[in-house]
């Protein structure tokens, strides 16, 4: 078992970022750690500080102002960290996509491990795509 | 000496990038900045390239906790325009899915505010009593958020009568649940140090910042446009508007407490008269002309303007949501209190920023220079100096 694996194994940690998202994707993962789905019982928690978490879920459409955010954002996210875009924002800039302020989807700017897509995900599919992601790694 | 102490973008008090920074004297705030811009998606010139039926796809996304708002407020400006008078059914139905967005609405910022305070309890409490509202939701319009319900000329889909039952059971032990709440929050020595008196705006205050909603009936505004300017079913049935009048942070929270149970009596009667019928009446096209729309969002008052020349796109689309007046009433609340009072401050108002991030650029002695015209002038400006320069 590499650290990678060992390190991903239990208790990960996530920090949610929002990057030009209009909220619901936001709401529905702080969902996922209410009672009826309640993601802490496998050991996830939404962390407060980047410092501390093993992965990062970002939603939204990625403005231009976000850009230099979400880089800073991705270099302090501590090794071996992944990336999870949820959403169609996030995915592919979904109805954004036109915009002039558009400058995304997030894997133009930083590497994506796994895509959500769903306009919002439901808390079900998100807590899934974690659990697969989990078993690829 | 003040010390400056800066919060954000992403933090997690709030789930939207913000940048605040808070001018303290030892513990105790004397000024306070915010800086926003980060969620501009450039909404308006979106919703000019689009379709009417796709605009209100688009409005929806705005904000997603208003969703509902958005789209309804699209759909009357739309209507307004067209002369369109909407079915009996679709009204009612048009009625409901909005007040039950405000239940979920409201419910999230009760868990949001006792996770701000440090009452983890209250917030996984607010958001299990939620669940079974986003149930209802699903169960009448397919999804959990983001409905996709309104359309001009009335609702998109049609529901069949046995759901209504369940949801009429789920309105009960919602109230319930919310009186529990109201009990809990009342009587809690804790929660009230915490919110009692805890920054304070006053009646001539909020309406020298022309705040809006519960905001504003929080501190003894009596506004409301589902009574002032009636729309939907809200004169057929039998509901009042709450209004508090200390304008603390209590005084809010208890407003939406309490307009939560007037909703669930709203959506039970609208259930019963709900009547019988077409729920789409046909829009063949949208003439020339200009329409307004509004209504009271979970946050206060939505309004739309759109300007049509004829064809099937607009030509303006002008959206302001309730957050853009309440923010700036942060000012008077915060002065004067302690840091770890701060964040529920700005938490009060119920902020969206994805609502507000409208293009608004203010010279530094006030007056506005970015109409159209001025955009225009300032891009010629810049091509000239591009030519001359480069
Ligand atoms: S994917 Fe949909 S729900 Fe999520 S941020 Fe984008 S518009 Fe909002």
């Amino acid at each position: 078992m590499n650290a990678t694996k060992w390190g991903f194994k239990k208790s990960l940690w996530v920090f949610h970022l929002n990057a030009g998202a209009c909220n619901n994707c936001d709401i529905e993962v702080l969902d996922c750690l209410c009672p009826k789905f309640d993601i802490e019982r496998f050991g996830m928690k939404l962390v407060g500080s980047l410092k501390h978490a093993d992965v990062l879920l970002v939603s939204g459409s990625v403005p231009r102002r976000v850009v230099p955010d979400l880089i800073e954002a991705y270099e302090q996210l501590p090794q071996p960290g992944v990336v999870i875009a949820i959403g169609a924002c996030a995915c592919t800039g979904g109805i954004f996509k036109d915009g002039y302020n558009f400058a995304g989807p997030v894997d133009k700017h930083v590497p994506v491990a796994a895509y959500v897509p769903g306009c919002p995900p439901r808390p079900e599919a998100i807590i899934g795509a974690v659990v697969k992601l989990l078993g690829k790694l | 000496m003040s010390t400056t102490i800066p919060i954000g973008p992403f933090h997690p008090v709030l789930e939207e990038p913000e940048y605040i920074t808070l001018q303290v004297e030892g513990e105790t705030v004397v000024s306070a900045d915010i800086e926003l811009g980060r969620i501009h998606r450039g909404m308006e010139l979106l919703a000019e390239e689009k379709t009417f039926d796709q605009d209100v796809f688009l409005v929806e996304r705005i904000c997603g906790i208003c969703s509902a708002s958005h789209s309804w407020t699209a759909t009357l400006a739309m209507e307004d325009i067209a002369g369109i008078t909407v079915p009996d059914r679709a009204r009612y139905l048009r009625t409901i899915v909005h007040e039950l967005e405000r239940l979920h609405s409201h419910m999230l910022w009760v868990g949001l505010a006792g996770h701000i305070i440090g009452y983890w309890t209250v917030f996984m409490w607010g958001w299990k009593y939620r669940e079974p509202v986003l149930d209802a939701l699903e169960a009448i319009t397919g999804n959990r958020n983001n409905y996709a319900w309104y359309c001009p000329g009335g609702v998109r889909r049609d529901v069949p009568d046995d759901i209504w039952p369940p949801i009429v059971k789920a309105m009960d032990e919602f109230a319930e649940k919310t009186n529990l709440l109201i009990d809990v929050i009342l009587n809690d020595p804790v929660i009230l140090c915490r919110l009692k008196g805890v920054g304070i705006l006053s009646k001539e205050d909020a309406i020298a910042y022309g705040v809006l909603g519960p905001t504003a009936r929080g501190s003894g505004v009596d506004i409301d446009v589902r009574r002032d300017e009636s729309y939907g079913a809200y004169d057929e049935v039998d509901w009042k508007v709450i209004v508090q009048p200390d304008g603390d942070c209590l005084a809010v929270g208890v407003v939406r407490l309490l307009e939560m149970i007037e909703a669930t009596k709203i959506i039970k009667q609208c259930i019963k008269k709900l009547p019988k019928g077409e729920i789409r009446n046909e829009v063949r096209e949208i003439p020339r002309g200009e329409g307004i729309g509004h209504i009271e969002a979970p946050r206060g008052e939505c309004f739309h303007f759109i300007r049509s020349n004829g064809t099937n796109m607009p030509e303006r689309h002008k959206m302001r949501a309730p957050t853009f007046l309440n923010i700036p009433s942060y000012r008077p609340r915060v002065k004067g209190e302690t840091i770890s009072d701060a964040t529920l401050i700005f938490a009060v108002i119920d902020p969206c920023y994805s609502c507000t991030e409208r293009m608004a650029a203010i010279d530094s002695d006030g007056s506005r220079v970015a109409n159209g015209h001025d955009l225009i002038k300032l891009s010629h400006q810049r091509t000239e100096w591009l030519r001359k320069n480069l």
